[in-house]
């Protein structure tokens, strides 16, 4: 009886003590705004369209990524300029059903689509949510720098005949007989 | 500009600042306790948090003050009103310093004990009127702690008032000049710092409102200043479960004369606030049946073997 009783005592005291060294312990808490987190090149936040080297945007609005999305947050709907490169007319993405899976800029053929560390896309308005092309299209190229789909894709297109493009043969002609 | 005991300007200090103290003391255990959880606590509001009790304050004011349609209106609203008065009348017997109190009272500590036990009517009739079963169970449980405990924290303090012979917290005081109570009455310390704990419901015995168990206890259908008035109570009841011990074991405003008496009185009332914190971070919460078989089973007779060792010492002697 003696013996419980005095080692419930100590054992409450000794949780006292530990308890109390802790007001001289470094603190986890992070004070988030003041105190951004490192954030991951890779991290998969805000969806974006880049453009080519050239300038020129990258999306050829192919759809696969519309497809590829699991909770169907895209649309677009495609467009086809005189020089016969293809462009989204619209795309629009709506952020309050993404849930930043990253399967679109899997799925995209052109590094058109690519996610990027920004997590900060709280709104007042649920509309808000939902982005157009003009605010997803960045000026940069995003996480590649160098690539052009058009330089070494085989699409013919306006100054660019089939068998031009970067590391693409010249195309057979069927026709001829000759090996 | 008289500040004697007793004059209206001693009064209206001491209540003002007690009142003060206890909605500091709101802000003061959130950071408390949120250092001991190493996490910081608010600390957005001004500088390190220190204007969180007038955020709370501005919310507190502006919520709808809602009274259940199904609750017995009278009780529901004079409730809260009770435990306030009661809590801040206890106030009036506490000596400060040996110029700064409200009354001279030769039956200070039955005064506080008799006040005390009224507070347990502010519970019971929070929860009964609020015909709300947590509250029910809450205020069942509050009276049955109250009454258990309100025993052996008389008895408790009876060692320190057979060792001065009076009931007069100033005479108690004073006749502790050459040594604190705390060290012929430690039992009784640790008895009436239990039995403190259990009276003001705070953590690890804040049983009646277990929000774990059942939502907030008696004061589940209370909002607005009404449940302000609950809070701030307990919080003054915190204070003065601490200005008590300090009177009672730790030599009141008594220290060497390098401060005031009445910052000796200060810091000796706030280092036993801090360490009320501290059981609240650190201890949990016993089972209902457990807290009373401990009250009733251990410490009763504890507190009684106490007073009749130190009768027997006194008369010895």
């Amino acid at each position: 009886m003696i013996k419980l009783v005095a080692d419930t005592l100590l054992s409450q005291v000794r949780t006292l003590w530990m308890v109390f060294v802790k007001l001289f312990k470094k603190k986890d808490t992070v004070e988030y705004p003041d105190q951004q987190p490192y954030m991951f090149p890779r991290w998969r936040g805000r969806i974006i369209l880049s453009r080519d080297p050239d300038g020129e945007e990258r999306c050829v609005a192919c759809n696969l990524c519309a497809v590829a999305c699991p909770v169907d947050c895209i649309a677009l709907q495609k467009g086809e300029m005189d020089d016969g490169r293809w462009y989204p007319e619209f795309f629009r993405i709506n952020f309050s059903r993404c849930i930043m899976c990253g399967f679109c800029e899997e799925a995209c053929p052109t590094n058109a689509i690519q996610l990027t560390p920004d997590f900060e896309m709280a709104e007042y308005v649920r509309q808000d949510m939902v982005w157009e092309k003009e605010d997803l299209l960045i000026d940069g190229t995003g996480k590649y720098h160098d690539y052009n789909f058009y330089r070494v894709a085989g699409k013919k297109i306006e100054g660019k005949d089939k068998g031009e493009a970067l590391n693409e043969a010249v195309p057979v002609d069927v026709r001829s007989l000759l090996p | 500009m008289d500040l004697s005991i007793g004059s209206p300007l001693a009064i209206g200090l001491i209540l003002g600042v007690v009142i003060i103290t206890a909605a500091l003391l709101i802000t003061f255990e959130r950071r408390l306790l949120g250092f001991w959880q190493e996490r910081l606590g608010p600390n957005r509001v001004g500088w390190q948090g220190s204007l969180q009790v007038v955020a709370d304050m501005i919310k507190i004011f502006t919520k709808e003050d809602w009274i259940p349609p199904f609750a017995d209106k009278f009780s529901f609203v004079v409730a809260p009103g009770i435990i306030m008065s009661v809590v801040l009348l206890s106030f009036a017997v506490i000596p400060f310093s040996p110029n700064v109190g409200v009354i001279d009272s030769n039956i200070g500590i039955l005064f506080v004990l008799a006040m005390a036990s009224l507070g347990a009517y502010s519970v019971m009739l929070g929860g009964l009127s609020s015909d709300n079963k947590y509250a029910l169970l809450g205020s069942l449980r509050a009276a049955a702690q109250m009454i258990s405990y309100e025993v052996f924290m008389g008895i408790s303090l009876l060692g320190v008032v057979a060792l001065t012979g009076s009931f007069n917290l100033r005479d108690i005081v004073e006749a502790q000049v050459d040594g604190w109570y705390i060290v012929p009455q430690f039992v009784g310390f640790v008895i009436f710092l239990i039995a403190g704990v259990a009276e003001s419901h705070r953590l690890p015995f804040d049983i009646p409102e277990a929000e774990q168990e059942i939502c907030a206890g008696y004061h589940t259908e209370y909002s607005g200043m009404k449940f302000g008035m609950f809070f701030v109570a307990e919080y003054v009841g915190l204070v003065l479960i601490s200005s008590l011990i300090t009177v009672l074991f730790f030599g009141g405003w008594l220290g060497p004369t390098f401060l005031p008496p009445i910052l000796w009185f200060v810091i000796k009332a706030l280092s036993f606030v801090s360490f009320f914190i501290l059981m609240r971070a650190a201890v949990p919460r016993p089972r209902y049946d457990q807290l009373m078989t401990y009250g009733w089973l251990f410490l009763l007779p504890l507190s009684l073997v106490n007073l009749l060792i130190t009768g027997a010492l006194i008369l010895s002697v």
